[in-house]
């Protein structure tokens, strides 16, 4: 089980609020998060990932405590160790495509897995620059799975996708995260790209 | 405080802190038997103090317009603070640090005040080509100037159109 119990301090327009989330997740589960855009998603997977501070709470996964405030625990990205999918997608420009899953793990024959199920074989060589934003983005997702992470977090990374590329690289990912029983939290605008996918819902009010 | 201060108080602030009389100078001296004062590698150092913000600047300012989410996507990944700013932070503002320091190089060349401070006027050994030329100029010597003057103006002319062509013209100002 995810344990989530956290508060944190965002800007929103009508002054500081405070967000508060308490919420219980099975591991292995595909939870999608929705809602307003400002309303804190993205803050909300960052705390997890441990990239940003809360200001008070617990968040604990399966039997390791990642963070604790009151005991003044908490572990940092690299000790999590989650799989994310950033929004802007934080590809590297220096790297090539080999590059960025080369960076992401040492395994070979997984990175050749992962290129074939992005569809990326042929642009190995290419730096992000000269991809499309479909093809920077399934990129993203691919260097997030390549670390093989038991908690893997995605910041709307199907909205460069067109319907078609998006289904079949969905059911793919879906197999992988069967296979690694990967906990899946998938923000996400779109009602429809992950129906009959998901274990349970996250909805944020807007602040 | 470099940037801002005149070089000749600069340099008479690290003529007093280099001095082997006390302080720190006098440590150096007694210590590892080393005289910054009227030597090269004072003016060195005290070039290389002088200079450091011009570096700085243009690396701190190139640092802080890449997205915080490039070294998130490292750290996610397991690589430390300094993996990442090897790895991913450093190769993307390559550009930036090829040209901070082909123009501070080119600045400090120029140099003067501080430098005439430090090292003196010693021929051989601290006389560098700025302070030659205000030498020659001294001494009514018009054609050594010119000729220090035409090297120093083609050093520094070079290094600008070699910053511009490493660059390809991808930075929007010499010093980004």
């Amino acid at each position: 089980m995810i344990t989530v119990d956290i508060e944190k301090k965002l800007k929103a327009y009508q002054g500081q609020q405070v967000l508060k989330i308490a919420r219980q997740f099975p591991l292995g589960s595909i939870i999608k998060i929705y809602g307003p855009s400002g309303a804190g998603k993205t803050t909300f997977l960052k705390a997890i990932a441990g990239l940003i501070q809360p200001e008070k709470g617990k968040i604990q996964f399966g039997d390791a405590l990642w963070l604790d405030t009151d005991s003044g625990i908490s572990l940092s990205p690299q000790k999590r160790k989650v799989g994310f999918v950033f929004q802007d997608y934080a590809l590297f420009p220096n790297m090539t495509v080999l590059e960025h899953l080369q960076y992401a793990s040492p395994n070979d024959s997984w990175i050749a897995r992962l290129m074939r199920m992005g569809k990326l074989e042929t642009f190995t060589d290419h730096k992000p620059e000269y991809l499309s934003g479909g093809q920077q983005q399934r990129l993203a997702i691919l260097r997030a799975l390549a670390i093989k992470p038991k908690l893997l977090l995605m910041d709307e990374p199907f909205s460069a996708l067109d319907p078609a590329m998006r289904s079949v690289l969905i059911k793919e990912l879906t197999a992988v995260w069967n296979e690694q029983g990967t906990t899946v939290m998938i923000v996400s605008h779109n009602p429809q790209e992950l129906d009959g996918l998901v274990d349970q819902e996250l909805y944020f009010e807007g602040l | 405080m470099p940037l801002v201060l005149p070089p000749s108080v600069l340099g008479f602030y690290l003529l007093l802190a280099f001095s082997p009389r006390h302080g720190v100078g006098q440590w150096l001296h007694d210590t590892f038997d080393l005289q910054l004062v009227f030597s090269f590698k004072g003016l060195v150092l005290a070039s290389v103090i002088y200079s450091m913000p011009f570096m700085i600047g243009p690396i701190k300012s190139a640092l802080q317009q890449l997205p915080k989410s490039f070294s998130d996507a490292s750290y996610t990944l397991g690589y430390t603070e300094w993996q990442t700013f090897v790895n991913v932070l450093l190769p993307n503002i390559k550009a930036s640090v090829w040209t901070a320091a082909i123009l501070t190089f080119a600045h400090t060349l120029g140099e003067f005040g501080v430098v005439l401070m430090i090292g003196g006027n010693i021929p051989g050994v601290t006389r560098v080509a700025s302070i030659a030329v205000y030498d020659s100029v001294e001494n009514m010597d018009y054609h050594s100037a010119n000729v220090y003057s035409l090297i120093l103006f083609s050093i520094t002319f070079v290094m600008v159109i070699a910053v511009f062509i490493f660059n390809k013209y991808k930075a929007k100002s010499p010093l980004e």
